[in-house]
């Protein structure tokens, strides 16, 4: 039992890290089913958390802080589409500037606003989303197994965590169940054959890049008023990174990239677990093997050794109407 | 009907001359209005960070030896660049090349003298650097894998190996900061004043070093190896056309290879600076950013050595500048300059193109358009 409550444990720290994984990961499938390439996933998340802590520390609402993120997230991926969609910049150049501008500015205004070092004031529950309690935990915790599991891992989340499972569903329904789906994987695979059927090339991908900073400004909210209880500089710590590599794994599809997403949150959640102990047959395992993982992963993935990664044909390519 | 303004050709002084500068005024005009709303008057902060960059020769030491650091990973950034590789590893790179100076230096330092330490540790870093950097031409070569996203996860799988290495292995035993022991004497690069001592010059101690010196030889190798060698030709027409250079009996696998392992091996370089300049240990996180920062170098410096010098100098001004006014005045910090940075690789790089259009159109008002297009 004691072991059962452990693994249950684990699993519901899983849940809670990768969320900002699972939401950014959406938000990756988004810009790069269009066609845009989105390395400032980091910068945006990043960007979105200071945000939505500045605006919890202020107005004491979640919510309000939550809207916050949205709209920075949305901002700095309409910037990322001006550069890359209308002036036909390089992406990849777009994207780091925006992940090392946001790097600056959030502890450039972190310590203006409130002289902290770079922090926001720490947020009172009421400022963040607190973990909520499904109904009928205690109806069903004394069926053995599947009571536990309901209780102890499905229950007790903040809404964003909920949020995330409804976003990949959502990712799903719109890529694959919609028009605009349809023709938002047709221009990341042929944006010619999209603007020969009259339709804009550049409308379908800002639409795509903005639906990319919403998203990605919930997994940055997440981060800071729902994790955590305040901004911490650099708290994204390479998430972004983590975020896109499991987009990557999955290739470009919303449940595989789900699930990346978790194994990623799992190795993390099982790291903090190992510090220390001693397995038998590896010995002690390093806990920076188990946090380099992930990038190691993608690596063997990218090469071909584990399966073929095939990214959308036109990802990366500006695109240039003929005249 | 209006004119495509991509095709119509910009003499020279248009195209490298005024509308890079005016991509990097647009980035200064806006970290001014950073500055104004955190109410700093930005005028009076970039007197500060002028004066704080040359106004006394310590400061001048302080700003040219970030300016070291600049130039190798700007030119490391731009050879791949001419091979149309984007290496984003630089800072995985430069790490990986502190290790291999460390390991050697933490082996023989007490058997050689420093005429024989100082060139080891510099083939130490380029070589462990291009290392580091190989493996992801190689996947991207032979492989197909994209080496922007390679390069990014090697520099987060070099952060782990070294921390790793560094709170298991290589520490100094005793001692609970993750770093190594002191390297002995006879492996430090030595420092600008003392060189300048030996000609009977009286300067302000720096952490400038010798390595400023190496780091302007690379930039002339680099033009010579890029502009005045087979392989540099074979290098920028792989870059420019893969499907042309292979018809030339140019192969395109080689020259991945050959350009990531040279950028490797520049990245790395910084380890000479920092490891055997300054620090003269091995320690965590001394690429500092400095690996990213080549990227808005060599963006600034249009991938040239004589630009990369250049941006290296103001993006050092910027660094030590900007230590100053953090020093100065307390509402800002150095992440001021971060952001600045983030705002030249916006508009120096991503929007490069966004004003020529206007450009264009104001240098048509001048010349008749049936004289440039026929031209």
């Amino acid at each position: 039992m004691d072991a059962l409550s452990g693994f249950f444990a684990v699993l519901d720290a899983t849940l809670r890290v990768s969320t900002p994984l699972v939401l950014a990961a959406m938000a990756g499938l988004f810009s790069e089913r269009s066609g845009i390439v989105d390395i400032s996933l980091e910068g945006k998340m990043l960007a979105s958390a200071f945000a939505a802590a500045a605006v919890a520390a202020v107005t004491g609402s979640a919510w309000l802080a939550l809207g916050t993120g949205i709209l920075v997230g949305i901002a700095l991926a309409l910037v990322h589409g001006f550069a890359c969609i209308t002036h036909r910049g390089n992406q990849v150049v777009s994207g780091l500037a925006i992940n090392i501008l946001a790097s600056g500015l959030t502890v450039v205004l972190g310590i203006a606003w409130f002289s902290q070092g770079g922090q926001t004031p720490a947020l009172g529950s009421d400022a963040r989303f607190m973990p909520i309690d499904l109904p009928l935990v205690d109806a069903v915790s004394s069926i053995p197994f599947i009571g536990q599991f309901y209780g102890d891992v499905i229950s007790g989340h903040n809404v964003l965590v909920y949020l995330s499972w409804l976003a990949v569903f959502g990712t799903w329904w719109v890529v694959y169940r919609t028009r605009f789906g349809l023709r938002l994987r047709a221009v990341g695979e042929n944006p010619l054959a999209v603007d020969t059927a009259g339709l804009s090339v550049s409308r379908l991908r800002y639409c795509a890049v903005a639906i990319c900073g919403a998203l990605a400004g919930v997994a940055g909210a997440y981060l800071s008023t729902a994790q955590n209880a305040s901004f911490v500089r650099e708290m994204t710590a390479g998430q972004g990174y983590i975020a896109l590599a499991a987009l990557i794994f999955g290739k470009w599809r919303p449940v595989p990239a789900l699930l990346a997403c978790l194994m990623f949150g799992f190795l993390d959640a099982v790291a903090i677990r190992l510090q220390g102990v001693v397995l038998p047959v590896i010995g002690e395992v390093p806990v920076q093997a188990i946090q380099a993982l992930p990038y190691v992963l993608t690596v063997i993935l990218l090469a071909g050794f584990i399966g073929r990664a095939t990214a959308p044909k036109a990802v990366g390519i500006p695109y240039l109407k003929e005249r | 009907m209006s004119i495509n303004t991509s095709s119509i050709p910009l003499p020279a002084w248009l195209e490298i001359g005024l509308i890079p500068v005016l991509n990097i005024l647009m980035a200064l005009f806006f970290s001014g209005l950073i500055m104004l709303a955190i109410g700093v008057n930005p005028v009076e902060a970039v007197g500060i960070m002028i004066n704080g960059a040359f106004g006394y020769d310590e400061a001048i030491g302080y700003t040219l030896y970030y300016t070291t650091n600049f130039i190798f990973t700007g030119l490391a950034v731009a050879v791949a660049f001419h091979a149309n590789l984007f290496n984003i590893g630089g800072e995985g790179q430069a790490y990986i090349g502190g290790l291999g100076v460390g390991l050697v230096f933490l082996t023989l330092d007490q058997y050689l003298p420093t005429l024989l330490l100082i060139p080891l540790g510099i083939i130490a870093a380029g070589v462990f650097g291009a290392a580091w950097a190989f493996i992801p031409a190689w996947l991207q070569a032979y492989r197909g894998s994209h080496i922007v996203i390679t390069t990014i996860m090697f520099n987060f799988i070099a952060s782990s190996i070294m921390v790793y290495l560094l709170v298991n292995v290589l520490i100094k035993p005793g001692q609970m900061s993750p770093e190594t022991r002191a390297f002995d004497e006879s492996a430090w690069m030595p420092f600008m004043h003392e060189f300048l001592g030996w000609f009977g010059m009286e300067v302000t101690r720096s952490p400038l070093n010798m390595s400023l010196f190496f780091a302007l030889l690379c930039s002339v190798f680099v033009w010579v190896y890029i502009w005045r060698t087979r392989w540099g030709y074979e290098l920028r027409t792989s870059g420019q056309s893969e499907d042309a250079a292979r018809y030339a009996g140019i192969k395109p696998k080689a020259v991945i290879i050959t350009a990531m392992c040279i950028s490797g091996a520049l990245a790395g370089f910084v380890a000479v600076n920092e490891i055997m300049g300054v620090h003269h240990r091995l320690l965590l996180n001394f690429p500092a950013g400095y690996g990213f920062t080549g990227i808005a170098v060599s963006l600034m410096g249009r991938n040239h050595p004589v630009g990369i010098i250049m941006a290296s100098l103001l993006f050092g001004v910027l660094y030590q500048g900007g230590a100053e006014l953090a020093f100065e005045i307390p509402t800002i910090t150095r992440e001021m300059v971060v952001a600045i940075q983030g705002l030249i690789i916006l508009f120096s790089g991503a929007l490069a193109l966004m004003l020529r259009p206007w450009v264009v159109k104001v240098y048509l008002k001048f010349k008749p358009v049936d004289e440039v297009v026929a031209a």
